[in-house]
């Protein structure tokens, strides 16, 4: 591959940005169009990536598409790029939400330009953190989130904004400070800061000057934080309940999947022997996210809240897949990610819209929509069932691969009972879903919402897009196991399962 | 029809009703703005259905060892791994299922086109049909568990939007939430036998599944719990005791969707798991134990609450609930042929008693049996059809649940005599309560509907209700031939085969024919002395019998222990409302916490940082100093 895609893929869109805020005179108009148009083109590019990706078995852990050149040789390290069948999704999945929140965020008036601008550098960060192989480039993707995203909140949020978006700010600091001594730890005990070669030569490469176990937690930090992780988890719904949607949309969507991203690709990759240690630390966490999130989620009465607490029990199933240790979990909690993503980047938009076009967000004060606004009623109802798992979707597929193979895993003692254990946040999540459905959109219509508006055109468009990316995934989710399962195989084999 | 059906048109018996239901969704009512469409789209696509699966059924009895190979193709294969493979299981037990579904959906789907006539959800009444249809078939093909589940779920789905079709009514998308919930509970332990029988065999493969249970490669605890899992998911679906509560509720539906779905087919699922699983029950006789004494619990207790309830369609759901338990209580004591006989005969003759219960309320605008009587007058055809399914489900001879039900009761008697006393019990109930609305509907005077039609009379209903009903009333009538001589029971694995007439004469010469004859004709008799004749007051053996009415009328207060004690108090106002107390005083309370000593602390130091260049100086020396000390004292 001679031609520098993940480069064009990461790049164009803080293109966009500079030339958005650069450019004078745009009228918002345009600014609109310039940013679907530089988000456009990552998405396709990624699209084709991955219909180009080879998927035989034999190149199984390969790095493709890579991009190798010198940055800092004094420190070794690189501009190291490439992606594999881990991070390919990943990729896919940014690119693809991060067009349609520019469809989303349609109607923003207020400082248009900053706005974008700050959208745009987001998507770049997160898809460097998910492209870059060397640990520095990696580590400065990592940081550079925080910035947008704090703007986003701050400026275009609702609520106790500056709070959330300060909190936020605060614990992604916190993480990556723990993260950063982390790296620098590894990179004084291998003096190096590749994540492939730590991967292949393994332990062999790490000095002991230092136990691996602090390093393997260190790092594990940052991640724990961003997937989130119960007890680090309060940042999330705060952020979600006060960003503007286009934030929840990117947040939920691929920002925390960096969370489970880091936690396969450098905690197990890099100290498979450490995490197979701590997997019954971080599989309890995973069952008391999944279960205690879930019932958290059931006494909530905002509908955005509601939402992000869905997300603290949903992502409880990819810690759940990952420290299951099993090759089909660990595929598992590759779906489950891509399917968080859309099913949640959609329920976000959709509760966008009925928060928008009827002005409340109370559960307990909405109701009855499903007459007068049905196009999202449908679109909510999917999205519902898609949360709570229905066959046919995305997260049905995701959730009972993740379960099947944490089941079926014989790397850690136990496992199954902690799957078990799991399976009744599916329980739950059918009655918070169901709850939701019923207190917004059923029961008699109310008078105050005759005339809300339902959907207009862009809104339906974005919408459908995301439907059929949860329903193909859901009948033939192929599609992407194929690909992930070349990035976890090598993965599961230094596990020796 | 000598030819064997291809295998292509096989897969169009799942694919017809699908296509519908894409049509009707994509196309029908968004783009060519002709609803209309839509019922015919799906009749002609269960049409087609019900055509090539009398087919399939014809060449699977044809075919060596009444068994129809198909090839399968991938669906989520990870070498090694993982293969899951879409495949059909084209069996004697499958034939049988195609031909209930697409027979009863195909009668509902016409009647529907007079019930459902004038509702403006009209289109969206048919995509959920097609669907459903599309899903049971699917469930009952497929020849991998966990594409099973997938079905199972599917069907569950179905039913939800079905029951909540008139969503803006607080009781049916109450009702809709209820039934999800309820059956997902089972759901939960399908769910997890299929994770344990995966672990331990590698494969979702039922038939591969069932060779390594015959050879016992998997067997003691570990099949037990298989089974009582699947069981779990049975018990969910086909309503039984402790999971029942849901289907009563699920009566706020139209009642094409209660004859469909919770009368014929869905609920009948689970009965259909566990005869489709039945290798693995088999092999642990505790599991059968399980499946047979929760059968014969359910069918009394459910019949008991059917005694007193005053909404036609409660009554018959009580009924369903009772039947079903029958039909475990068959499988649990004589295996796959006895319970799947008993689902053959009561799709049909309860199909026709909802379609029935469907056209009352089309005349009355009612279901409250308080308000109905002498129907018999002017809605004859109606009458007739409904006297002959309260005949057969009562099971008098020679109609077709006679002869299911004597069925399990002779195979009940053989090896569970307890539960032997209960079913005869249960026989003796099913007469009073089926004739009890019988007597209120159709005899007597006509009360009045509701009060908004008071002034208009009741009338029978249009033909397009009246020939699916007609239909089904001679399948009600003899359905249950086919296994006179034993030939049906025989291809599902069970009996002897012997001539029709001897058979169908020939039973009456067994004395426990005439004793479940002699319970019924008793039920229907205290039925007709009570609400037909009055020679006993209906309000006196009310009173007299006050506590055990009450308890039966509350439905023993199930509900309120569910809901308001378990889902309200314990549960929601209880443990999930500490859980979000404690995470937002003590999780994100610790947080804002050490935030806030963070803060204190720094404007502590602060007051240290006063830009003189001597202090800092001091300080770095106490610094060094205090390393050095260090050092020499741990170094």
């Amino acid at each position: 591959m001679d031609f520098n895609y993940l480069t064009l893929i990461i790049f164009l869109p803080v293109a966009g940005a500079i030339v958005i805020s650069l450019v004078p005179g745009l009228s918002s108009k345009l600014i609109r169009y310039i940013a679907s148009l530089f988000t456009f083109i990552p998405l396709a590019i990624s699209i084709f990536l991955f219909i180009a990706f080879d998927r035989s078995t034999s190149v199984a852990g390969t790095i493709q598409f890579e991009e190798l050149s010198p940055w800092i040789s004094a420190i070794n390290a690189n501009y190291h790029l490439g992606v594999d069948g881990l991070s390919l999704p990943l990729v896919l999945l940014t690119t693809l939400i991060g067009f349609l929140v520019v469809l989303i965020s349609w109607k923003i008036n207020t400082r248009v330009r900053e706005y974008f601008a700050w959208l745009l550098l987001l998507e770049t960060s997160i898809l460097g953190v998910f492209c870059s192989l060397d640990l520095l480039l990696f580590f400065i993707f990592w940081e550079i989130e925080v910035i947008p995203m704090y703007f986003l909140i701050s400026i275009w949020g609702a609520g106790r904004k500056e709070y959330s978006a300060i909190k936020y700010v605060v614990y992604t600091l916190f993480g990556s400070a723990l993260m950063l001594a982390g790296i620098l730890s590894l990179y004084f005990t291998t003096g190096s800061l590749s994540i492939i070669d730590m991967t292949h030569s393994g332990s062999a490469m790490v000095q002991s000057l230092m136990p691996a176990a602090p390093i393997f937690f260190m790092l594990l930090a940052g991640f724990a934080i961003k997937l989130p992780v119960f007890p680090l988890h309060t940042w999330l719904p705060d952020a979600h309940t006060d960003a503007p949607t286009a934030g929840s949309v990117v947040l939920a969507g691929t920002l925390i999947k960096m969370g489970g991203y880091g936690m396969i690709r450098v905690c197990v990759g890099i100290f498979p022997q450490v995490a197979q240690d701590y997997a019954q630390l971080l599989l309890a966490l995973a069952v008391i996210n999944i279960v205690y999130g879930a019932a958290v989620t059931l006494r909530q009465t905002d509908l955005k809240r509601l939402i992000a607490y869905s997300s603290i029990s949903h992502m409880g199933f990819v810690l759940l897949g990952i420290f299951a240790l099993g090759e089909l979990s660990m595929v598992g909690a590759g779906l489950q990610m891509f399917s968080h993503g859309i099913v949640t980047g959609l329920l976000f938009a959709v509760t966008g819209l009925v928060m928008h076009n009827t002005g409340e967000r109370n559960i307990g004060k909405l109701g009855g929509l499903a007459k007068q606004i049905p196009f999202i009623a449908v679109i909510f109802t999917i999205g519902g069932l898609a949360s709570m798992g229905v066959p046919g979707t995305s997260g049905f597929i995701a959730e009972v691969t993740v379960f099947i193979g944490a089941f079926s895993s014989n790397i850690v003692d136990g496992v199954n009972v902690y799957t078990i254990i799991s399976m009744l946040g599916i329980l739950l999540a059918a009655a918070y879903i169901l709850w939701l459905l019923r207190g917004v959109f059923f029961n008699h219509p109310l008078e105050k919402f005759n005339g809300t508006a339902d959907a207009d055109r862009l809104e339906k468009t974005y919408c459908a897009i995301f439907v059929a990316a949860i329903l193909v995934i859901g009948m033939y989710p192929m599609i992407l196991t194929d690909v992930i399962r070349t990035g976890i195989t090598p993965i599961a084999n230094l596990l020796g399962g | 029809m000598d030819m064997p059906i291809p295998n292509i048109l096989i897969w169009f018996i799942f694919l017809l009703p699908l296509a519908s239901f894409v049509l009707i969704s994509f196309f029908t009512k968004p783009i060519l703005k002709k609803p209309r469409l839509s019922g015919y789209l799906t009749i002609g696509a269960v049409a087609g259905s019900l055509t090539l699966s009398i087919w399939t059924l014809i060449s699977i009895l044809r075919a060596e060892g009444h068994e129809l190979v198909i090839p399968d193709f991938n669906w989520l294969t990870i070498n090694g791994v993982i293969n899951i493979q879409v495949g059909l299981v084209m069996d004697t037990l499958t034939a049988v299922m195609l031909i209930v579904v697409t027979t009863v959906s195909l009668m509902v789907q016409i009647y529907s086109q007079g019930y459902m006539h004038s509702d403006p959800g009209y289109h969206r009444y048919y995509a959920f049909m097609s669907l459903f249809t599309a899903s049971m078939l699917g469930l009952v093909m497929v020849n991998n568990l966990l594409l099973m589940y997938v079905f199972w779920e599917l069907v569950g789905l179905c039913s939800y939007l079905l029951i909540g079709f008139w969503f803006h009514k607080p009781e049916a998308a109450k009702a809709a939430k209820k039934a999800f919930i309820v059956t997902r509970i089972g759901d939960f332990g399908f769910l997890a036998a299929i994770l344990l029988l995966f672990s331990q065999t590698g494969t979702l493969d039922i038939a591969q599944i069932h060779s390594l249970a015959l050879t016992g490669a998997i067997g003691g605890t570990i099949l037990m719990w298989a089974a009582i899992g699947i069981f779990l998911g049975a018990v969910g679906k086909s309503a039984q005791f402790p999971l029942h509560v849901w289907l009563p509720d699920a009566m706020e539906g139209p009642t094409p969707v209660s004859a469909l779905i919770h009368a014929a087919t869905m609920v009948a699922a689970g009965v259909f798991l566990v005869a489709r699983m039945f290798p693995i029950f088999e092999h642990s006789p505790d599991a059968l134990l399980i499946v047979a004494t929760i059968g014969g619990f359910t069918a009394i207790f459910a019949a008991s609450m059917g005694l007193v309830m005053n909404d036609i369609k409660r009554v018959l759901a009580y009924s369903t609930v009772s039947q079903l338990g029958y039909m475990m209580l068959g499988l649990g004591t004589g295996g796959v042929a006895i319970g799947i006989i008993h689902l053959f005969n009561h799709a049909f003759f309860k199909a026709l008693l909802f379609l029935g219960a469907g056209s009352i309320n089309h005349a009355t605008g009612t279901f409250d049996m308080r308000r109905m009587g002498g129907l018999r007058k002017v809605m004859p055809w109606t009458y007739f059809t409904f006297l002959i399914a309260s005949l057969s489900i009562s099971g008098i001879w020679p109609l077709a649940g006679f002869w299911s039900k004597d069925e399990i009761l002779v195979s009940t008697f053989d090896s569970q005599p307890v539960l032997f006393y209960l079913a005869m019990a249960t026989v003796f109930m099913t007469a009073f309560y089926m004739f009890r609305v019988v007597f209120l509907t159709f005899g007597g005077k006509y009360r009045g509907g509701t009060s908004s039609q008071t002034d208009t009379r009741p009338h029978e209903s249009p033909m397009v209700m009246i020939i699916p009903m007609v239909i089904l009333s001679v399948l009600a009538i003899c359905s249950g031939w086919f296994n006179v001589t034993g030939d049906f029971g025989h291809l599902l694995g069970h009996g002897a085969e012997h001539g029709f007439i001897e058979g169908f004469f020939g039973i009456l010469t067994h004395p426990l024919p005439w004793i479940s004859l002699i319970m019924a004709f008793a039920g229907i008799l205290l039925a007709y002395a009570i609400y037909s004749k009055n020679w006993i007051s209906a309000t006196k053996v009310r009173k007299f019998f006050s506590p055990i009415h009450t308890m039966f009328f509350r439905k023993y207060w199930m509900d309120e222990l569910y809901e308001d004690i378990i889902g309200e108090k314990i549960l929601n106002k209880g443990i999930f409302a500490r859980l979000k107390l404690f995470d937002s005083k003590l999780v994100d309370g610790a947080v804002n916490g050490v935030a806030e000593a963070v803060m204190t602390m720094g404007r502590a130091i602060r007051q240290v940082q006063t830009g003189q260049l001597q202090l800092y100086g001091i300080f770095i020396i106490l610094g060094v100093l205090a390393i050095a000390i260090g050092l020499i004292l741990w170094g």
